[in-house]
């Protein structure tokens, strides 16, 4: 929650809504672009972010973001985001 | 904890340790009074205990453990707020998972789910929102917890929701801010810190600017840091630095992902959507002028608070530290984790007591979980 992690954006999904496609080490989801960009959001696509709770706060480059999973994943913070963005997305498949 | 080797550049870490023993006596060190220095965040708490950062440096230096984790943080009555929503009929209640065992007065958000209430855990806002979408028939509230980092985040959604009009959506807004509890720590007569070591994705957000008062009023320095052990060491370097020559400063070692303005964008949203309380409760530390936000009038229609009639301080005594309890002392740094009496006992991470023992951020837990139990350390 504290720490952000680093996704490499995929595809824009809904340039209205600001929302990206993002890949997580394989794990993919949707994030906010708000923070990071106005205006056209295709540029973006094939970038690094540094993501909290779905949201993209900074433009980073591989290289920081290598390191950054690095560290992370020493850590064991970087497993514990994947599993909860899996476990978020499972629950909202759930039938209520 | 990690050998040098083991580093991801062990020259460099080899190098930034004989830097900060060289610099150590000159900074005013001593073995009898081992300079403090705090880091204040959580993340750098817990890659402090993972690398044994603390064993590694000079005796002549310490490490205080600061209130930068926020569910250590988080007053017990606000968990009982939590919970009093969650069991209201219609409600699905949706959290950060690091909130699931925060202990309130009487149980957790775990045990209440146990209990049967409808308690869901979630990445991000975003997916507590399309909850909502996909359940228009229930009202769904979201946990709002954390500090700058993730306030955007729920301005962000909370905004979203308005534009949409989903009425059903509202956020229990819990959310606290980085600066004033140092201030609070620095007019703390009993406190004595030599320097700071500033979080790194909080100082993402809000820029360096906000430290200012820190090297202003109090004369000491801050230096933001990343939170990779090779940033952490680097930044102490720059700390004892300015202290060996008198300087107190507000710098930044992490320029290659904090600008020094933050993040305009997100302090935009932040500034839309949040106005500041009046003060906010601290676990361990108290009441706080100014340290929380609150959900301006604007978006009353999404503040659980006004929904719910759950106003902050609502008429409701604080709730009371478990007795012996010592994780305010822990987080002023007046005392390490095993001083407690509490300590590896009957407070642990499976069972935490204590705030500090909940989250692998808190002070107490990283201590436990790297630094060994009470008998190794007296031994």
């Amino acid at each position: 929650m504290c720490l952000g992690i680093p996704g490499r954006i995929a595809a824009i999904r809904d340039a209205e809504r600001r929302i990206a496609s993002v890949d997580f080490s394989g794990v993919r989801r949707d994030v906010d672009l708000t923070c990071v960009a106005e205006g056209a959001l295709d540029d973006l696509v094939g970038t690094w972010v540094l993501v909290h709770v779905g949201f993209a706060m900074s433009v980073i480059d591989e290289a920081e973001a290598q390191r950054t999973l690095e560290a992370l994943a020493e850590l064991g913070e970087a497993e514990e985001e994947y599993a909860a963005m899996r476990e978020s997305a499972a629950m909202l498949e759930e039938r209520p | 904890m990690k050998y040098i080797d083991e580093f991801r550049d062990p020259a460099l870490a080899k190098n930034l340790f004989r830097r900060i023993e060289s610099l150590v006596g000159p900074a005013g060190g001593t073995k009898e009074k081992p300079l403090q220095i705090m880091e204040i965040c959580g993340g750098h708490t817990h890659a402090i205990f993972r690398y044994g950062l603390d064993k590694l440096v000079p005796a002549e230096l310490e490490f205080v453990h600061g209130p930068g984790c926020p569910v250590c943080v988080l007053p017990m009555s606000r968990v009982d707020d939590c919970i009093e929503i969650a069991a209201r009929d219609n409600v699905i209640f949706c959290t950060f998972g690091d909130a699931m065992r925060v202990p309130g007065t009487r149980k957790s958000l775990m045990q209440a789910k146990a209990e049967g209430c409808d308690i869901r855990m979630v990445y991000s806002p975003l997916d507590a929102l399309e909850l909502a979408r996909r359940n228009p028939d229930r009202d769904v509230v979201f946990f709002g917890l954390g500090f700058e980092t993730t306030m955007p985040a729920t301005a962000v959604t909370i905004r979203k929701a308005a534009a949409d009009g989903q009425t059903n959506f509202s956020v229990f807004c819990n959310h606290i801010l980085v600066p004033p509890p140092l201030r609070a720590l620095l007019s703390d007569p009993q406190m004595r810190l030599d320097g700071f070591v500033g979080p790194g994705h909080v100082s993402m957000i809000i820029g360096t600017e906000p430290y200012r008062f820190i090297a202003e009023e109090f004369g000491k320095p801050l230096v933001v840091a990343g939170f990779e052990p090779l940033d952490l060491l680097q930044a102490i370097v720059m700390v004892l630095q300015q202290l060996a020559e008198g300087r107190a400063e507000i710098e930044n070692q992490y320029a290659r992902v904090v600008p020094a303005n933050g993040n305009p964008h997100a302090m935009a949203a932040i500034e839309a959507v949040y106005e500041p309380r009046s003060s906010f409760d601290w676990r361990g530390l108290g009441e706080i002028d100014r340290s929380g936000v609150k959900i301006r009038g604007e978006y009353a229609a999404y503040d659980a608070e006004v929904k719910f009639g759950v106003g902050y301080g609502a008429g409701k005594a604080a709730g009371r530290e478990p007795e012996g309890c010592r994780c305010g002392d822990v987080v002023k740094g007046l005392i390490k984790p095993p001083a407690c009496p509490k300590f590896g006992g009957e407070c642990v991470p499976e069972r935490p007591l204590g705030a500090l023992m909940v989250s692998s951020e808190g002070a107490c837990a990283a201590y436990y979980q790297y630094g060994g139990t009470r008998r190794e350390e007296a031994a």
